[in-house]
C-alpha cells in the first residue's frame, strides 16, 4: 500500500487521486448559531464562494395538519401558535377568521379593528425582530437589543388580553375570549407614543449606514418575475418589486376601512427587504392609530362588544355556565366538540408576518376537519434559498436567511 | 414599474451621498445614539430581586381550586381532559361516601387527577372548559425537576391550601385571580 503522505523535498507530496473535488463541503445548521432556527444547508463551497447549496427540511416536523385532523376546531388555534412564533397571534386570528368564513359568521365592527390592532402589533413585532436580526447578522448588535424593549410591550399587551405572552392562543370562534381592559389600552397608548422613536433610532443606526448599505446592497438578490415563480408573497415579494398584499387585493377583518400604503422596493435584494420590512412596521403604526381612533368612536352598547353571537361555538358566560342549565348544555356540547360543521371547502388567507398565510380546509361535515393544509410562506421562500445564494459568499448566506426571515417553526408546522 | 394597485410606494433606495460615505462621520453618528442610551432609564429587570409584575389572567402552573369551606371542588366531568389539546390531563372518579361531605363538594369527585407538565403546553383551554371553577392557571411557573416522573403532578401538588386551616397560604395561591373573573 502507498504510503499516505510522503515528504520530498521538503514539501508534502499527496498520492495522485487524494484530492478528489476541488469544492469543500460545509454543513450550515441544523444548530448553527447563524441559522436562527433548525435549517439545515450543505453548502458547497469554493473557498469563500458558495457553488451549491442543498436543503434539507423537517427537523421540527411536527405534524401539524395530521393532528388537526382529530381535534374540534378550537383545539387547533393552539397548533397555529407554533407555526410562526413571532406573530402567532396572526396565526391564531387568521385561523379564527377561516372558521368564520367555513361557519358564515358575521363579525361586529369592533370586533375587526380589535382583530387589526392585535394583528398589526403582530407584523410590527415580527418585523422589528426580523429587521433588528438582519442588523445582528450583519455585525451591529446595538439596535437588536434598543428595540427589544417594545417587542417585550407587544407582549405586554397579549398578556393582558389572553394571559400568555408567545404562544398567544388568543381569540376565539366569533371573537376574543375578554374585553381588552384598560391596562390593555393604557399599555397600548404608551406603545404608540413611543414606539415610533424607537423605531427612528434603529433607522438612524442601520438605514443609512454605509457599512449596513455595503453589506445588504446586492446580497441575495430576486427578480420579480422569478419570485412569482417560486410563489413568494408578502415583503420578500414586494421587495422584488409587485405590490402584492393580501390585506388590499382581499381584504379580511375590514382592512378595507383603513388607509395605508403598501412600499415596494425594486431589486429583491437585503437591502429592499430591510427597507420594506421598515416602511410596513410605520403603515402598521398608521393603522393602529386609525383602529384605535374608530374604537373610540363606538359609544353605548356596541362599545362594549368583544365577540360575535354564535352561540354554537363561542362559549357561554362562566357565571351563566355555574348557575343555568341551558347554557352548561351548551358549555359541554361546544368543549366536547360535538357540533357538527356545515360541508364544505374554502381557502382563506390573511397576510401573515412573512406573506400569505392560507389556510385550506375541507369539511365533510364531522366535528373535525377531513382536512387541513397550512400555506406557510416560510416554505416556499427555503425552495429559492439556493438560488439566492448561489455564487454569493458565506456571509451573505447567513445574512439573506435572515432578510428572508426564514422561521424553522413555520417552515416545518 | 406596473403596480396591482394605487397604494403603492416605492421604497426609498437613494445611492449613498458623499457624507454618508465617510466612514468616521458613520461611526460618529452610531456613537451618538449608542452614548445617549448611557444616561436613559435602565430597562433591565434585575431578576430575581426585583420581578414584574403579571397580568391577572396569566396563564401559569395549574391549580386545583376548592370552595369558601375547604372542599374540593372538582366533579371528574373529564370536560379539561376532553378539551386539553397536548392530552395531558388524566383522571379518575369516584363516588363520595357518607361522612366524606367535609372534603368533596359534589357527590363525585377526583380520586386521581394527573396532568403532565411535560406535555401541558399552557393553552388555558381546561380553565376555559371547567364547569365548576374547580381548576385555574395561577400566576406561577412549573418549577424544574431532575427526572420525568416528577413532572407527572397529582392531586397533593395541584390543589390549593385549604383557606380554613391555612387562609394565608391559600391568598397567596389563589393571587389576583378573584379580579380577572370579575373582569370577564
Amino acid at each position: 500500500m502507498q504510503d499516505v503522505v510522503s515528504i520530498k523535498d521538503n514539501h508534502i507530496v499527496l498520492p495522485d487521486g487524494s484530492i478528489e473535488k476541488q469544492t469543500t463541503t460545509l454543513n450550515l445548521g441544523p444548530t448553527h448559531p447563524a441559522t436562527h432556527g433548525v435549517f439545515q444547508n450543505i453548502l458547497e463551497m469554493d473557498g469563500e464562494r458558495i457553488v451549491s447549496a442543498k436543503q434539507t427540511i423537517g427537523y421540527i416536523h411536527r405534524a401539524f395538519e395530521k393532528i388537526a385532523e382529530r381535534r374540534p376546531l378550537y383545539q387547533i388555534t393552539p397548533l397555529t401558535d407554533r407555526m410562526n412564533y413571532c406573530s402567532s397571534p396572526i396565526n391564531n386570528i387568521g385561523w379564527h377568521t377561516t372558521c368564520e368564513k367555513l361557519l358564515k359568521i358575521q363579525t361586529p365592527k369592533r370586533v375587526d379593528y380589535l382583530r387589526v390592532i392585535i394583528m398589526e402589533l403582530a407584523r410590527i413585532s415580527d418585523h422589528l425582530i426580523c429587521n433588528s436580526v438582519v442588523g445582528v447578522d450583519a455585525g451591529a448588535f446595538t439596535g437588536f437589543l434598543y428595540v427589544m424593549q417594545y417587542r417585550e410591550l407587544i407582549y405586554e399587551i397579549y398578556e393582558s388580553i389572553c394571559g400568555s405572552r408567545l404562544t398567544t392562543n388568543i381569540g376565539r370562534i366569533g371573537g376574543f375570549e375578554r374585553n381588552f381592559t384598560n391596562v390593555t389600552w393604557e399599555k397600548l397608548e404608551r406603545f404608540l407614543k413611543e414606539y415610533p422613536k424607537a423605531l427612528k433610532e434603529l433607522d438612524d443606526l442601520l438605514l443609512r449606514n454605509r457599512i449596513f448599505m455595503e453589506r445588504t446592497i446586492g446580497a441575495g438578490p430576486i427578480s420579480a418575475e422569478r419570485a412569482l415563480n417560486y410563489g413568494f408573497t408578502g415583503p420578500n415579494l414586494r421587495a422584488a418589486g409587485v405590490d402584492y398584499d393580501v390585506r388590499v387585493h382581499s381584504p379580511y377583518c375590514s382592512y378595507q376601512d383603513f388607509d395605508f400604503k403598501v412600499p415596494v422596493g425594486s431589486t429583491g435584494d437585503c437591502y429592499d427587504r430591510f427597507l420594506v420590512r421598515d416602511q410596513e412596521m410605520w403603515q402598521s403604526m398608521k393603522i393602529i392609530e386609525q383602529a384605535y381612533q374608530k374604537i373610540q368612536d363606538f359609544k353605548g352598547e356596541e362599545a362594549e362588544v368583544y365577540h360575535a353571537d354564535v352561540p354554537d361555538y363561542y362559549l357561554p358566560e362562566k357565571k351563566d355556565v355555574y348557575t343555568k342549565m341551558e347554557s352548561l348544555i351548551w358549555h359541554f356540547k361546544i368543549i366536547m366538540g360535538e357540533i357538527d360543521m356545515p360541508v364544505g371547502e374554502v381557502y382563506h388567507c390573511v397576510e401573515g408576518g412573512n406573506g400569505e398565510l392560507g389556510f385550506y380546509l375541507i369539511s365533510d361535515g364531522g366535528r373535525t376537519p377531513y382536512r387541513l393544509h397550512f400555506r406557510r410562506p416560510c416554505f416556499i421562500y427555503y425552495q429559492a434559498y439556493e438560488e439566492l445564494v448561489k455564487g454569493a459568499m458565506l456571509s451573505d448566506a447567513v445574512i439573506t436567511m435572515s432578510s428572508l426571515n426564514l422561521i424553522a417553526g413555520e417552515m416545518d408546522s | 414599474m406596473t403596480t396591482l394597485t394605487d397604494r403603492a410606494k416605492p421604497v426609498n433606495r437613494k445611492p449613498m451621498t458623499f457624507l454618508e460615505s465617510i466612514y468616521l462621520w458613520n461611526i460618529f453618528l452610531g456613537m451618538i445614539i449608542t452614548i445617549k442610551h448611557f444616561f436613559k432609564k435602565k430597562a433591565t429587570v434585575q431578576y430575581p430581586e426585583q420581578t414584574r409584575s403579571y397580568s391577572p389572567v396569566f396563564r401559569g402552573v395549574q391549580i386545583l381550586n376548592r370552595d369558601e369551606e375547604g372542599r374540593e371542588r372538582c366533579t371528574a366531568c373529564g370536560l379539561c381532559a376532553l378539551a386539553c389539546p397536548a392530552e395531558a390531563i388524566t383522571m379518575e372518579a369516584a363516588e363520595r361516601m357518607p361522612g366524606e361531605e367535609h372534603l368533596y363538594r359534589e357527590e363525585k369527585y377526583a380520586a386521581k387527577y394527573e396532568i403532565n407538565m411535560l406535555r401541558c403546553i399552557f393553552c388555558g383551554f381546561c380553565e376555559e372548559a371547567c364547569p365548576k371553577d374547580a381548576i385555574y392557571l395561577s400566576e406561577t411557573h412549573a418549577p424544574p425537576a431532575y427526572n420525568r416522573k416528577n413532572f407527572i403532578y397529582n392531586k397533593k401538588d395541584l390543589l390549593i391550601p385549604d383557606p380554613v386551616t391555612q387562609p394565608e397560604e391559600y391568598a397567596q395561591a389563589k393571587g389576583l385571580r378573584e379580579i380577572s373573573k370579575k373582569n370577564k
